[in-house]
């Protein structure tokens, strides 16, 4: 991720879902930021991602959260032709990576969440919880790597990912990996892809809930767990259904 | 209040209803029984308006408005209420809000004013203590987590809330320990009123314990085949479906 000058292809497994047509019109790319949560600090940051209508968007960050220390991250990713949200995090010993990213694409939006998490040392904790949303012939994808060090004992690294299409013609895509060398370690990841369960939009509608509202409802419901404390992002993303619905 | 008038419906393109007609006044309970299969859910589903359930011919009008013309939220506001069988769960969104949403939907269609959260809240309360749901249940997601009983209970409190012209409850009774059926009960009776109707579905007469209707009626193969008094559930319970329906 960070470091790369040439553009990048196919083959590169970070960039297999990419919208390349559009990393070409933007390509070199700044640098990615260098960000430090330093030793026993918590840093709390959030991005957002959603450049102009046809524009391209790429948010690229290398980030080192020292020991016992906590970075809690929320990313909200709906703007552009084509949106990237790239995260190469590197967690020392005790330290934790909290992320709640948000995906929400509509007309021929091609966007993504890349994770890298690097469990360099002992006792740290990774929780990814990733919620797509997906209109039209969107594509939106999250290609999450979970890496453990040799010596990185009593690691625990979860990942919910999880994507609701609301056009048949949309394309999710999840790709969690994970890269273990030691042997005592928590790794999950649960991917999900599905559409509005019929069930309860006709449980809403027997109420007198009218489809529109009812789409709303358990869509916001959707990713709700993955916006906790994140106000301003809810509100976002509420706005955002109101249109697209 | 209810006229059902020589309805045909499929499911799949199988016939399920065959030309059922049932009328139902203002201040009436009446019960439908019937054996498995004989189309007792579908005839709460087809009332409803769900997707998948497809009306071949017949009419239904709900105190003169053709309810067949309506989708499914607009009977609702027009004031139908449809107990489910098995209630569903929404993860995510909680009771409250829910039924919140349900009544100010409904209330909207109808060009009335929105409830006040406050006069919302003060109308849910007297109807979950009534119904012995706690508040804190009803903070919680919609019947996630809820026993079988909890679930019918929370069906009531909507029911209550909402207050529709027209309940049709689909074997509101089931899986319902004595207790839970007890509170039921007490729920369709408390709503019964002169300007209210109800339709019970079941397939059992232990719910007729309870709630004594008005008429009773046997469905077999998609029609009413017979009617009569509460006397007629007893019956029922004794000689069975075979005998009614032959």
């Amino acid at each position: 991720m960070g470091g790369m000058t040439a553009l990048p292809t196919r083959r590169d497994e970070a960039w297999r879902y990419a919208d390349l047509a559009a990393v070409a019109r933007v390509w070199p790319v700044a640098a990615p930021e260098v960000v430090v949560v330093a030793a026993g600090t918590t840093l709390t940051r959030d991005i957002l991602q959603d450049a102009a209508d046809g524009a391209v968007g790429i948010v690229q960050l290398d980030v080192t959260v020292e020991a016992g220390a906590r970075l809690e991250m929320t990313v909200l990713n709906c703007g552009g032709t084509y949106g990237r949200i790239a995260l190469d995090v590197t967690l020392g010993r005790g330290a934790h990576f909290g992320l709640g990213g948000v995906i929400l694409g509509r007309a021929e939006q091609t966007l993504e969440i890349v994770t890298t998490v690097r469990h360099a040392e002992p006792n740290a904790t990774s929780h990814q919880t990733i919620r797509t949303v997906l209109d039209d012939t969107a594509t939106g994808s999250f290609l999450g790597k979970v890496a453990v060090a040799r010596d990185a004992q009593k690691s625990d690294a979860v990942q919910s990912v999880k994507a609701l299409l609301l056009s048949r013609g949309a394309t999710a895509n999840a790709k969690p990996e994970l890269e273990i060398f030691a042997d005592d370690v928590k790794c999950a990841h649960g991917a999900t892809v599905g559409e509005l369960n019929a069930n309860a939009l006709f449980y809403l509608a027997s109420r007198g809930v009218g489809p529109v509202e009812a789409q709303a409802l358990l869509t916001e419901a959707f990713i709700a767990d993955a916006l906790t404390g994140n106000d301003a992002f809810a509100a976002r993303a509420v706005g955002w259904l109101r249109r697209t619905l | 209040m209810l006229t059902i008038t020589d309805l045909h419906a499929t499911v799949d393109g199988k016939a399920i209803l065959n030309g059922l007609s049932l009328t139902v006044a203002a201040g009436e309970v009446h019960a439908i029984m019937g054996p498995n299969g004989a189309g007792k859910s579908t005839l709460s589903y087809v009332l409803a308006g769900r997707a998948g359930y497809a009306v071949t011919g017949g009419t239904v009008t709900l105190d003169g408005t053709d309810l067949l013309a309506l989708d499914a939220h607009e009977r609702a506001a027009a004031g139908l209420f449809l107990g489910l069988q098995y209630p569903v769960e929404i993860p995510g969104v909680s009771n409250l809000t829910f039924l919140r949403t349900a009544l100010n939907a409904q209330r909207r269609a109808r060009g009335e004013a929105e409830a006040s959260g406050a006069e919302f809240m003060k109308l849910v309360r007297i109807e979950a203590d009534g119904f012995g749901l706690s508040m804190d249940m009803l903070k919680r997601p919609v019947n996630v987590g809820f026993s079988g009983g909890e679930k019918k209970r929370n069906e009531m409190v909507q029911m209550a809330v909402l207050a529709p012209k027209l309940a049709v409850l689909d074997e509101t009774d089931s899986g319902l320990d004595i207790d839970a059926l007890r509170v039921v009960s007490e729920g369709i009776n408390r709503l019964r009123s002169p300007t209210t109707a109800t339709l019970l579905i079941t397939h059992y007469q232990r719910l007729l314990d309870y709630v004594v209707p008005t008429r009773v009626h046997v469905l077999v193969g998609g029609r009413i085949v017979r009617s009569g008094g509460p006397e007629l559930a007893l019956e029922l319970e004794q000689a069975g479906y075979q005998d009614i329906a032959a």
